[in-house]
């Protein structure tokens, strides 16, 4: 892609034009507290046509109704969601000068994980010059996308631009009534991505890959819908290796995928938030609601590496309503210090001949808590289903847990389920066998973790498989004495 | 190459070896023997590093360096390499992977660059080669599911890869049928050289006549008691270690 620096200049110039905009906006934060005012007062500021604020509202007033779910292997303070602002727009004021004010240690972070110097800065709120903005490059391949008739932009600027298709899947697949914490979403959603592929046309690229750092301030309450048509195909890339300290400690995000006919969604999410320190204070709550709805002869496979977060309530799962339809899961859950996950996968088998794969592997360490939680459901009309499942952790040290929560339910005498578990610890004597061949003992973790993860990690898209995989070193680090 | 004076070890309260000394020059096999919970493979882990094992009295030095602070890698760096008499699984991390990573870290303790993908291609055919490993072998997780035979050969590989000034082979030939004990003495014997040692652990003699030491010691109740040349190996034998138990009683 040669892009000179003339028509960067100039693009950059327009992008500046257009912040100018948002400017009266941007120093407002609403006062804490969720109300219907509150409520309206977003869906206003976004500019939302009726029926969002009415679906809005309905998502509030279900909410009120309903309580926290508390079955989760996870303890923590609940928040209070009254002490929480809703609505606070992008800020565009950098929080440093220079990267010199920046936390030496998240900028060690950075290096390890070989992130240039300006996407630095931009992680870390520093000031960018004009350089190789990611928003520039990022609307040259909205050109190439919208030339096969691929829609991708953010699900505010879909609401306003194509209506018939959000007001259509929206809920479709994660109703607003289906949790706590979806239904909040759904009343008071940030922003987030949308995405349309149209029928038959195969997605050239990795969706996101290239908007890795406007996506690391999306907020609070993230709202993503995929939509792939009729025998379509699409990769899409969530999330960011590189640390988000963001201050909100409450995340509560809904990802909706919707694969037609013949279509294939792989959906890859890296996590690393904010864990605390290793204190156990502070981080991120990361309550997500993520499913996909295959109709025939569709495939969606979700692929995870969640190494961040402090509380960590996560269950990406598969629809498997239409026949001959694949669900896949692969996931690996790093704990360390106090984290707590509690995440897994629900593969609900509605469809003939549908199939699908469970690859879980847990990996706790210091004083934390890893849980798989999956459910495997095959209803009465499901013939022939098939599931294969495989969860594995490993321990490093003796302070750590690892809980395996499987649900199995069953109405078709046809269906095929198969379900290991194993779980292994690090040990001293491989460590030692490492250290003879010259091998130290954070390299030798490293080593072994990825082997242990090599499964999944093969599983992600190459660019990002590689930084994942930095990742868990760096997660790991100094997690055995 | 290597002295060891006065060599004291212990595992939590038990003290398992008990006052060794021994010397061994570049170029000489030195093979120890003796019956079991004798303290072979302690003594082999201390030389390694072995950092369960506490050091109590003595000294060990590779090359007139005393290791006393030196962690396990570093000794590895130094070219120290042991043949595990059990050696572990990796589940995920292939041969290749771990020779690669094994190989990298060594070269960047000695300041050096990572080993251009072409050289590290030909050195493992190199290798596998002279220990007759079939290629696909090197693509499996390291150990696992391996025959005890594999395990064992995949050892004498490793070896060979680093080239190690100091080898010490723990009880090598357990666990090989008689193919596998000439391949993997096969390969021993191409690596000796002037520049290096070799240190044998053995219980049985069975593997001394393919490689054939120059110094055979006899370690019992965490003391060598008894050293020789290769007949000593075949006296031992003959008389099994209940002779040697009589002779040396203090």
């Amino acid at each position: 892609m040669a892009y000179t620096e003339e028509e960067l200049k100039k693009e950059l110039e327009t992008k500046e034009y257009e912040y100018g905009f948002y400017t009266d906006i941007e120093s407002d934060t609403f006062p804490n507290g969720l109300n219907e005012e509150i409520v309206i007062a977003i869906s206003k500021k976004k500019e939302e046509p009726e029926w969002m604020t009415l679906w809005r509202l309905e998502s509030f007033k279900i909410w009120k109704e309903m309580v926290e779910p508390e079955w989760a292997n996870v303890k923590y303070k609940k928040p209070d969601f009254q002490a929480i602002s809703y609505y606070s727009a992008p800020n565009k004021k950098p929080k440093y000068d220079s990267l010199d004010e920046v936390d030496p240690e998240l900028l060690d972070t950075f290096k390890k994980l070989g992130i240039s110097l300006d996407e630095q800065k931009k992680l870390a709120g520093v000031a960018v010059d004009i350089v190789m903005d990611s928003v520039s490059v990022a609307t040259t391949f909205k050109k190439t996308l919208a030339e096969k008739g691929i829609i991708f932009c953010s699900i505010s600027e879909a609401i306003k631009e194509h209506p018939e298709l959000v007001k259509k899947y929206i809920g479709s697949v994660v109703p607003q009534k289906d949790n706590f914490y979806a239904a909040l979403n759904s009343a008071v959603f940030s922003d987030g991505s949308f995405c349309y592929i149209p029928k038959g046309v195969r997605c050239p690229m990795e969706l996101s890959t290239y908007f890795r750092i406007n996506q690391a301030g999306t907020g609070q309450f993230e709202r993503t819908l995929v939509i792939a048509d009729q025998g379509s195909y699409v990769s899409y890339l969530e999330g960011c290796t590189a640390p988000s300290r963001d201050e909100n400690q409450l995340h509560a995000a809904v990802v909706e995928l919707i694969a037609l006919d013949d279509a294939e969604i792989k959906y890859s999410t890296v996590q690393n938030w904010f864990p605390g320190n290793k204190e156990g204070q502070g981080g991120v709550y990361n309550f997500v609601t993520k499913r996909g709805l295959c109709e025939k002869n569709a495939k969606i496979s979700w692929t995870q590496v969640e190494t961040g977060s402090a509380v960590t309530w996560k269950y990406p799962s598969c629809i498997l309503k239409g026949d001959n339809s694949i669900g896949e899961f692969y996931s690996i859950a790093v704990t360390n210090n106090y984290q707590q996950a509690d995440t897994g996968t629900k593969m609900i088998h509605l469809g003939k001949n549908t199939k699908s794969t469970i690859i879980s592997k847990g990996i706790s360490a210091g004083k934390s808590q890893n849980s798989y939680r999956g459910l495997v459901q095959v209803n009465s009309r499901a013939d022939n289903a098939r599931n294969f499942s495989q969860c594995d952790s490993l321990l490093m040290g003796n302070e750590c847990g690892a809980h395996t929560f499987p649900y199995i339910e069953v109405k078709n005498k046809s269906a095929q389920i198969e379900h290991e578990a194993t779980t292994s610890k690090i040990g001293e004597d491989q460590i030692f066998y490492c250290n003879q061949r010259g091998i130290d003992t954070e390299k030798a973790i490293a080593l072994i973790v990825n082997g242990f993860s090599k499964e999944v990690l093969n599983k992600l898209p190459m660019e990002f498989a590689v930084e994942a995989q930095k990742l868990l070193e760096i997660s790991l680090e100094g997690s055995v004495g | 190459m290597l002295k060891i004076n006065n060599l004291h070890a212990r595992v939590e309260d038990k003290e398992i070896l008990k006052g060794i000394n021994l010397t061994v020059n570049a170029g000489e096999v030195h093979a120890i023997m003796g019956p079991n919970g004798s303290g072979k493979s302690t003594l082999a882990a201390v030389i390694a590093g072995k950092e369960e094992f506490e050091v109590t009295e003595g000294e060990v030095f590779l090359e007139g360096e005393n290791l006393e602070d030196t962690s396990p890698e570093d000794r590895a760096h130094k070219g120290v390499f042991l043949s595990f008499q059990y050696p572990v699984e990796i589940p995920g991390v292939s041969v290749t992977n771990f020779m690669k990573t094994a190989i990298n870290e060594s070269r960047k303790a000695k300041g050096l660059e990572d080993m251009p993908a072409k050289d590290m291609l030909k050195l493992i055919r190199e290798k596998s080669e002279l220990l007759e490993i079939d290629r696909k072998f090197l693509s499996r997780s390291l150990n696992e599911g391996f025959s005890g035979g594999e395990k064992k050969r995949n050892e004498i590989f490793q070896m060979a890869m680093l080239e190690p000034k100091l080898a010490i082979l723990d009880e090598t030939d357990s666990g090989l049928d008689i193919d596998a004990l000439r391949i993997v003495a096969n390969g021993v014997n191409k690596l000796k050289s002037k520049d290096n040692a070799v240190i044998v652990i053995t219980h049985y003699q069975r593997l001394l006549e393919y490689i054939v030491p120059d110094f055979v010691h006899v370690l019992h109740n965490g003391k060598i008691v008894k050293s020789g040349n290769k007949d000593l190996a075949l006296e031992l034998e003959e008389k099994g270690y209940d002779w040697l138990k009589q002779e040396t009683v203090i």
